[in-house]
Protein backbone atom coordinates (compact mmCIF):
# COMPACT_ATOMS: atom_id res chain seq x y z
CA UNK A 1 0.00 0.00 0.00
CA UNK A 2 1.13 3.46 -0.90
CA UNK A 3 1.77 5.92 1.90
CA UNK A 4 1.07 9.52 0.97
CA UNK A 5 1.69 12.44 3.31
CA UNK A 6 0.28 15.89 2.71
CA UNK A 7 2.39 18.48 4.51
CA UNK A 8 0.92 21.82 5.40
CA UNK A 9 -0.13 24.05 8.24
CA UNK A 10 -3.81 23.30 7.79
CA UNK A 11 -4.66 25.95 5.24
CA UNK A 12 -7.51 25.37 2.78
CA UNK A 13 -5.13 24.45 -0.03
CA UNK A 14 -3.69 21.62 2.04
CA UNK A 15 -7.12 20.23 2.82
CA UNK A 16 -8.06 20.40 -0.84
CA UNK A 17 -4.86 18.60 -1.81
CA UNK A 18 -5.55 15.74 0.58
CA UNK A 19 -9.14 15.52 -0.62
CA UNK A 20 -8.30 15.36 -4.28
CA UNK A 21 -5.62 12.73 -3.72
CA UNK A 22 -8.00 10.46 -1.83
CA UNK A 23 -10.72 11.02 -4.42
CA UNK A 24 -8.45 10.16 -7.33
CA UNK A 25 -7.00 7.17 -5.49
CA UNK A 26 -10.51 5.85 -4.99
CA UNK A 27 -11.32 6.40 -8.68
CA UNK A 28 -8.24 4.53 -9.79
CA UNK A 29 -8.79 1.79 -7.25
CA UNK A 30 -5.34 2.36 -5.76
CA UNK A 31 -5.04 1.67 -2.07
CA UNK A 32 -3.40 4.59 -0.36
CA UNK A 33 -2.90 5.65 3.21
CA UNK A 34 -3.22 9.42 3.23
CA UNK A 35 -1.80 11.24 6.23
CA UNK A 36 -2.05 14.95 6.94
CA UNK A 37 1.11 16.19 8.57
CA UNK A 38 0.96 19.63 10.20
CA UNK A 39 3.94 19.83 12.53
CA UNK A 40 6.70 22.29 11.63
CA UNK A 41 9.34 19.69 12.53
CA UNK A 42 8.02 17.29 9.90
CA UNK A 43 8.10 19.99 7.22
CA UNK A 44 11.63 20.85 8.20
CA UNK A 45 12.77 17.24 8.08
CA UNK A 46 11.61 16.94 4.46
CA UNK A 47 13.08 20.36 3.66
CA UNK A 48 9.69 21.68 2.60
CA UNK A 49 9.37 25.45 2.37
CA UNK A 50 6.15 26.03 0.54
CA UNK A 51 2.96 24.23 1.33
CA UNK A 52 1.01 22.17 0.49
CA UNK A 53 3.69 19.57 -0.16
CA UNK A 54 3.31 15.89 -1.01
CA UNK A 55 5.51 13.04 0.14
CA UNK A 56 4.98 9.63 -1.51
CA UNK A 57 6.61 6.68 0.25
CA UNK A 58 9.00 9.02 2.07
CA UNK A 59 9.99 10.77 -1.17
CA UNK A 60 9.20 14.50 -1.57
CA UNK A 61 7.49 14.82 -4.94
CA UNK A 62 5.73 18.15 -4.90
CA UNK A 63 5.51 21.46 -3.05
CA UNK A 64 3.95 24.88 -3.22
CA UNK A 65 0.57 24.34 -4.84
CA UNK A 66 -2.45 22.11 -5.16
CA UNK A 67 -1.17 19.40 -7.52
CA UNK A 68 -2.88 18.90 -10.86
CA UNK A 69 -4.86 15.77 -11.59
CA UNK A 70 -2.23 14.36 -13.98
CA UNK A 71 0.49 14.65 -11.34
CA UNK A 72 -1.60 12.85 -8.75
CA UNK A 73 -2.42 10.06 -11.19
CA UNK A 74 1.28 9.75 -11.98
CA UNK A 75 2.22 9.23 -8.31
CA UNK A 76 -0.54 6.72 -7.77
CA UNK A 77 0.22 4.73 -10.91
CA UNK A 78 3.98 4.51 -10.63
CA UNK A 79 5.09 0.95 -9.87
CA UNK B 1 -6.26 55.81 -19.06
CA UNK B 2 -7.70 55.35 -15.58
CA UNK B 3 -10.25 58.07 -16.31
CA UNK B 4 -12.68 55.53 -17.69
CA UNK B 5 -13.31 54.29 -14.17
CA UNK B 6 -14.30 57.80 -13.09
CA UNK B 7 -16.64 57.95 -16.08
CA UNK B 8 -18.06 54.57 -15.17
CA UNK B 9 -18.72 55.73 -11.61
CA UNK B 10 -20.25 59.00 -12.89
CA UNK B 11 -22.59 57.03 -15.07
CA UNK B 12 -23.59 54.44 -12.47
CA UNK B 13 -24.07 56.82 -9.55
CA UNK B 14 -25.34 60.04 -11.13
CA UNK B 15 -27.25 58.70 -14.14
CA UNK B 16 -28.35 55.18 -13.31
CA UNK B 17 -29.04 55.75 -9.61
CA UNK B 18 -29.73 59.47 -10.11
CA UNK B 19 -27.95 60.49 -6.91
CA UNK B 20 -26.84 64.04 -6.27
CA UNK B 21 -23.07 64.53 -6.64
CA UNK B 22 -23.08 66.80 -3.58
CA UNK B 23 -24.86 64.36 -1.28
CA UNK B 24 -23.03 62.22 1.26
CA UNK B 25 -24.36 58.98 -0.13
CA UNK B 26 -23.63 60.01 -3.72
CA UNK B 27 -20.08 60.98 -2.88
CA UNK B 28 -19.44 57.80 -0.92
CA UNK B 29 -20.95 55.56 -3.56
CA UNK B 30 -18.99 57.27 -6.34
CA UNK B 31 -15.76 56.64 -4.44
CA UNK B 32 -16.76 53.00 -3.96
CA UNK B 33 -17.72 52.26 -7.57
CA UNK B 34 -14.71 54.02 -9.03
CA UNK B 35 -12.17 52.35 -6.75
CA UNK B 36 -13.61 48.86 -6.80
CA UNK B 37 -13.91 48.71 -10.60
CA UNK B 38 -10.44 50.20 -11.05
CA UNK B 39 -8.80 47.91 -8.52
CA UNK B 40 -10.48 44.75 -9.83
CA UNK B 41 -9.50 45.48 -13.44
CA UNK B 42 -5.93 46.32 -12.50
CA UNK B 43 -5.56 43.29 -10.28
CA UNK B 44 -6.72 40.81 -12.88
CA UNK B 45 -4.48 42.18 -15.62
CA UNK B 46 -1.40 42.95 -13.60
CA UNK B 47 -1.25 39.84 -11.41
CA UNK B 48 -1.33 37.79 -14.59
CA UNK B 49 1.47 39.76 -16.23
CA UNK B 50 3.65 39.76 -13.12
CA UNK B 51 3.07 36.06 -12.49
CA UNK B 52 4.07 35.33 -16.09
CA UNK B 53 7.39 37.10 -15.51
CA UNK B 54 8.25 35.57 -12.19
CA UNK B 55 6.93 32.04 -12.73
CA UNK B 56 10.35 30.56 -12.15
CA UNK B 57 11.10 32.40 -8.91
CA UNK B 58 10.36 30.49 -5.72
CA UNK B 59 11.40 30.39 -2.08
CA UNK B 60 13.82 27.50 -2.70
CA UNK B 61 15.80 29.61 -5.18
CA UNK B 62 15.80 32.54 -2.79
CA UNK B 63 17.12 30.29 -0.04
CA UNK B 64 19.91 28.95 -2.22
CA UNK B 65 20.84 32.46 -3.23
CA UNK B 66 20.78 33.89 0.29
CA UNK B 67 22.64 31.05 1.95
CA UNK B 68 25.83 31.85 0.11
CA UNK B 69 25.80 35.60 0.67
CA UNK B 70 27.89 37.96 2.69
CA UNK B 71 25.93 39.32 5.62
CA UNK B 72 25.79 42.98 4.69
CA UNK B 73 24.35 42.15 1.29
CA UNK B 74 22.18 39.46 2.87
CA UNK B 75 19.90 41.88 4.71
CA UNK B 76 19.34 43.96 1.61
CA UNK B 77 18.71 40.95 -0.61
CA UNK B 78 16.51 39.29 2.02
CA UNK B 79 14.33 42.34 2.00
CA UNK B 80 14.31 42.66 -1.81
CA UNK B 81 13.29 39.03 -2.20
CA UNK B 82 10.69 39.46 0.53
CA UNK B 83 9.12 42.11 -1.63
CA UNK B 84 9.12 40.23 -4.93
CA UNK B 85 8.77 36.55 -4.07
CA UNK B 86 5.28 35.11 -4.30
CA UNK B 87 4.53 33.55 -0.98
CA UNK B 88 1.50 33.14 1.19
CA UNK B 89 1.57 34.01 4.88
CA UNK B 90 0.43 30.47 5.67
CA UNK B 91 3.90 29.39 4.50
CA UNK B 92 5.88 31.66 6.81
CA UNK B 93 6.70 28.87 9.26
CA UNK B 94 8.10 26.39 6.69
CA UNK B 95 9.98 29.26 5.01
CA UNK B 96 11.47 30.32 8.32
CA UNK B 97 12.58 26.76 9.06
CA UNK B 98 13.82 26.19 5.53
CA UNK B 99 16.02 29.29 5.67
CA UNK B 100 17.19 28.45 9.18
CA UNK B 101 18.14 24.88 8.36
CA UNK B 102 20.12 26.16 5.38
CA UNK B 103 22.19 28.19 7.85
CA UNK B 104 20.86 31.62 6.92
CA UNK B 105 21.13 33.98 9.92
CA UNK B 106 17.86 34.75 11.72
CA UNK B 107 18.16 38.45 10.91
CA UNK B 108 18.33 37.84 7.17
CA UNK B 109 15.39 35.45 7.34
CA UNK B 110 13.42 38.03 9.27
CA UNK B 111 14.34 40.78 6.78
CA UNK B 112 12.60 38.55 4.24
CA UNK B 113 9.58 37.77 6.41
CA UNK B 114 9.06 41.33 7.65
CA UNK B 115 9.22 42.93 4.22
CA UNK B 116 6.98 40.36 2.63
CA UNK B 117 3.57 41.41 4.05
CA UNK B 118 4.39 45.10 3.67
CA UNK B 119 5.38 45.04 0.02
CA UNK B 120 3.85 42.87 -2.66
CA UNK B 121 2.69 43.36 -6.20
CA UNK B 122 -0.91 43.97 -5.21
CA UNK B 123 0.02 46.65 -2.70
CA UNK B 124 2.31 48.40 -5.15
CA UNK B 125 -0.32 48.38 -7.87
CA UNK B 126 -2.95 49.82 -5.60
CA UNK B 127 -0.63 52.52 -4.34
CA UNK B 128 0.35 53.47 -7.86
CA UNK B 129 -3.20 53.75 -9.05
CA UNK B 130 -4.64 55.46 -5.97
CA UNK B 131 -1.84 57.57 -4.56
CA UNK B 132 0.68 58.12 -7.35
CA UNK B 133 4.27 57.09 -7.95
CA UNK B 134 5.95 59.36 -5.41
CA UNK B 135 4.04 57.92 -2.53
CA UNK B 136 4.53 54.40 -3.89
CA UNK B 137 8.28 54.82 -4.07
CA UNK B 138 8.31 56.20 -0.56
CA UNK B 139 6.28 53.29 0.69
CA UNK B 140 8.56 50.70 -0.93
CA UNK B 141 11.69 52.33 0.46
CA UNK B 142 10.26 52.58 3.96
CA UNK B 143 8.96 49.01 3.89
CA UNK B 144 12.36 47.67 2.87
CA UNK B 145 14.12 49.83 5.41
CA UNK B 146 11.96 48.46 8.20
CA UNK B 147 12.76 44.91 7.05
CA UNK B 148 16.50 45.53 6.79
CA UNK B 149 16.80 47.44 10.06
CA UNK B 150 14.65 44.89 11.86
CA UNK B 151 16.82 42.04 10.59
CA UNK B 152 20.05 43.80 11.53
CA UNK B 153 18.84 44.53 15.03
CA UNK B 154 17.70 40.97 15.62
CA UNK B 155 21.14 39.68 14.72
CA UNK B 156 22.79 42.35 16.86
CA UNK B 157 20.91 41.16 19.94
CA UNK B 158 21.60 37.52 18.95
CA UNK B 159 17.97 36.63 18.49
CA UNK B 160 18.80 33.00 17.69
CA UNK B 161 19.14 32.46 21.45
CA UNK B 162 15.37 32.62 21.71
CA UNK B 163 14.33 30.24 18.98
CA UNK B 164 12.45 27.08 19.89
CA UNK B 165 15.01 24.39 20.55
CA UNK B 166 14.47 22.31 17.39
CA UNK B 167 14.89 25.39 15.19
CA UNK B 168 18.01 26.44 17.09
CA UNK B 169 19.45 22.95 16.63
CA UNK B 170 18.77 23.06 12.90
CA UNK B 171 20.66 26.34 12.68
CA UNK B 172 23.56 24.85 14.64
CA UNK B 173 23.71 21.79 12.38
CA UNK B 174 23.74 23.99 9.29
CA UNK B 175 26.53 26.14 10.71
CA UNK B 176 28.63 23.08 11.32
CA UNK B 177 28.40 22.17 7.68
CA UNK B 178 25.30 19.98 7.44
CA UNK B 179 22.89 22.34 5.77
CA UNK B 180 19.63 20.75 4.67
CA UNK B 181 18.58 21.99 1.28
CA UNK B 182 16.18 19.71 -0.50
CA UNK B 183 14.98 20.86 -3.85
CA UNK B 184 12.71 19.19 -6.32
CA UNK B 185 14.43 19.44 -9.67
CA UNK B 186 12.70 22.04 -11.73
CA UNK B 187 12.92 22.06 -15.48
CA UNK B 188 13.00 25.27 -17.49
CA UNK B 189 9.48 26.55 -17.96
CA UNK B 190 7.80 26.59 -21.34
CA UNK B 191 5.55 29.46 -22.31
CA UNK B 192 2.55 27.19 -21.86
CA UNK B 193 3.59 26.34 -18.31
CA UNK B 194 4.17 30.00 -17.54
CA UNK B 195 0.70 30.79 -18.77
CA UNK B 196 -0.81 28.04 -16.62
CA UNK B 197 1.10 29.25 -13.57
CA UNK B 198 0.02 32.85 -14.18
CA UNK B 199 -3.60 31.82 -14.70
CA UNK B 200 -3.69 29.78 -11.47
CA UNK B 201 -1.91 32.54 -9.59
CA UNK B 202 -4.30 35.23 -10.80
CA UNK B 203 -7.36 33.21 -9.85
CA UNK B 204 -5.81 32.27 -6.53
CA UNK B 205 -4.78 35.77 -5.50
CA UNK B 206 -7.96 37.34 -6.79
CA UNK B 207 -10.19 34.90 -4.96
CA UNK B 208 -8.25 35.68 -1.79
CA UNK B 209 -8.18 39.47 -1.99
CA UNK B 210 -11.45 40.55 -3.59
CA UNK B 211 -13.29 40.69 -0.30
CA UNK B 212 -10.52 42.77 1.23
CA UNK B 213 -10.86 45.23 -1.59
CA UNK B 214 -14.59 45.52 -0.98
CA UNK B 215 -14.13 45.97 2.77
CA UNK B 216 -11.24 48.41 2.38
CA UNK B 217 -12.89 50.51 -0.29
CA UNK B 218 -16.17 50.39 1.63
CA UNK B 219 -14.46 51.84 4.70
CA UNK B 220 -12.62 54.37 2.58
CA UNK B 221 -15.87 55.38 0.92
CA UNK B 222 -17.64 55.75 4.25
CA UNK B 223 -14.82 57.96 5.50
CA UNK B 224 -14.91 59.88 2.28
CA UNK B 225 -18.62 60.52 2.29
CA UNK B 226 -19.51 60.79 5.94
CA UNK B 227 -16.58 62.20 7.91
CA UNK B 228 -17.12 65.97 7.78
CA UNK B 229 -14.74 67.90 5.55
CA UNK B 230 -11.97 69.40 7.65
CA UNK B 231 -12.62 67.28 10.76
CA UNK B 232 -9.49 65.14 10.45
CA UNK B 233 -7.48 68.10 9.28
CA UNK B 234 -8.52 70.21 12.27
CA UNK B 235 -7.80 67.59 14.88
CA UNK B 236 -4.89 65.61 13.45
CA UNK B 237 -3.70 67.67 10.48
CA UNK B 238 -0.76 69.27 12.26
CA UNK B 239 1.01 65.94 12.73
CA UNK B 240 0.87 66.25 16.52
CA UNK B 241 3.59 63.98 17.90
CA UNK B 242 1.22 61.77 19.90
CA UNK B 243 -0.97 61.08 16.90
CA UNK B 244 1.65 58.77 15.40
CA UNK B 245 2.02 56.30 18.29
CA UNK B 246 -1.75 56.51 18.73
CA UNK B 247 -2.21 55.50 15.08
CA UNK B 248 0.22 52.59 15.50
CA UNK B 249 -1.59 51.31 18.60
CA UNK B 250 -4.94 51.67 16.86
CA UNK B 251 -3.60 49.58 13.98
CA UNK B 252 -2.65 46.55 16.12
CA UNK B 253 -6.10 45.08 16.76
CA UNK B 254 -7.18 45.95 13.23
CA UNK B 255 -5.97 43.13 11.11
CA UNK B 256 -5.94 43.54 7.39
CA UNK B 257 -3.63 42.87 4.52
CA UNK B 258 -2.23 45.63 2.36
CA UNK B 259 -5.04 45.27 -0.17
CA UNK B 260 -7.70 46.22 2.31
CA UNK B 261 -5.89 49.05 3.95
CA UNK B 262 -4.64 51.02 0.95
CA UNK B 263 -8.06 52.34 -0.12
CA UNK B 264 -8.50 53.53 3.48
CA UNK B 265 -5.13 55.28 3.23
CA UNK B 266 -6.27 57.08 0.12
CA UNK B 267 -9.34 58.35 1.85
CA UNK B 268 -7.44 59.41 4.99
CA UNK B 269 -4.88 61.35 2.99
CA UNK B 270 -7.59 63.06 0.94
CA UNK B 271 -9.17 64.09 4.23
CA UNK B 272 -5.97 65.76 5.33
CA UNK B 273 -4.35 63.18 7.61
CA UNK B 274 -0.57 63.74 7.44
CA UNK B 275 1.43 61.18 5.42
CA UNK B 276 3.53 59.97 8.34
CA UNK B 277 0.53 59.28 10.53
CA UNK B 278 -1.20 57.47 7.68
CA UNK B 279 1.85 55.34 6.90
CA UNK B 280 2.31 54.43 10.56
CA UNK B 281 -1.31 53.39 10.88
CA UNK B 282 -1.28 51.29 7.73
CA UNK B 283 2.00 49.51 8.38
CA UNK B 284 0.84 48.64 11.86
CA UNK B 285 -2.43 47.24 10.52
CA UNK B 286 -0.66 45.12 7.92
CA UNK B 287 2.44 43.86 9.69
CA UNK B 288 1.71 43.80 13.40
CA UNK B 289 -1.10 41.29 13.56
CA UNK B 290 -1.78 38.85 16.35
CA UNK B 291 -2.76 35.86 14.17
CA UNK B 292 0.63 35.93 12.43
CA UNK B 293 2.48 36.33 15.67
CA UNK B 294 0.72 33.38 17.21
CA UNK B 295 1.88 31.32 14.22
CA UNK B 296 5.48 32.34 14.80
CA UNK B 297 5.24 30.99 18.34
CA UNK B 298 5.83 27.54 16.83
CA UNK B 299 9.42 28.48 16.07
CA UNK B 300 10.17 31.29 18.54
CA UNK B 301 10.01 31.71 22.28
CA UNK B 302 7.72 34.34 23.81
CA UNK B 303 10.64 36.58 24.57
CA UNK B 304 11.69 36.88 20.95
CA UNK B 305 8.10 37.41 19.86
CA UNK B 306 7.73 40.26 22.35
CA UNK B 307 10.98 41.83 21.17
CA UNK B 308 9.89 41.54 17.56
CA UNK B 309 6.55 43.11 18.31
CA UNK B 310 8.08 46.02 20.22
CA UNK B 311 10.62 46.47 17.45
CA UNK B 312 7.95 46.76 14.78
CA UNK B 313 5.84 49.21 16.76
CA UNK B 314 8.88 51.39 17.44
CA UNK B 315 9.90 51.26 13.80
CA UNK B 316 6.47 52.33 12.56
CA UNK B 317 6.32 55.17 15.06
CA UNK B 318 9.73 56.46 14.00
CA UNK B 319 8.74 56.17 10.33
CA UNK B 320 5.60 58.20 11.06
CA UNK B 321 7.50 60.95 12.86
CA UNK B 322 10.13 61.20 10.17
CA UNK B 323 7.59 61.51 7.40
CA UNK B 324 5.47 64.03 9.24
CA UNK B 325 8.65 66.03 9.77
CA UNK B 326 9.60 65.75 6.11
CA UNK B 327 6.18 66.60 4.69
CA UNK B 328 6.90 70.31 4.22
CA UNK B 329 9.86 69.36 1.97
CA UNK B 330 8.10 66.75 -0.17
Amino acid sequence: MREIKVLGSGCTKCTKTAESISRIAAELGVEANIIKETSPQAMMSYGVMSTPAVVVDEQLVHSGSIPHREQIEGWLRQP
Amino acid sequence: MLGIFTDLADWVVYQLLALDAGSKLGSALHFFVEDVSKIFALLLVMIYVIALLRASLNVEKVRDYLSGRHRALGYLMGSVFGAITPFCSCSSIPVFLGFTSAGIPVGITMAFLLTSPLINEVAVLLLLSLLGWKFTLLYILVGMLVGIAGGLLLDLIKAERWLQSFAAEALQRARSGNAVTTTIDAEALSLQQRHEFARDETLDIFSRVWKWVIIGVGLGAALHGFVPEGWIENYLGQGQWWSVPAAVVLGIPLYSNATGVIPVMESLILKGLPIGTTLAFCMSTVAASFPEFILLKQVMQWRLLAILFALLLTAFTIVGWIFNGLTPFL
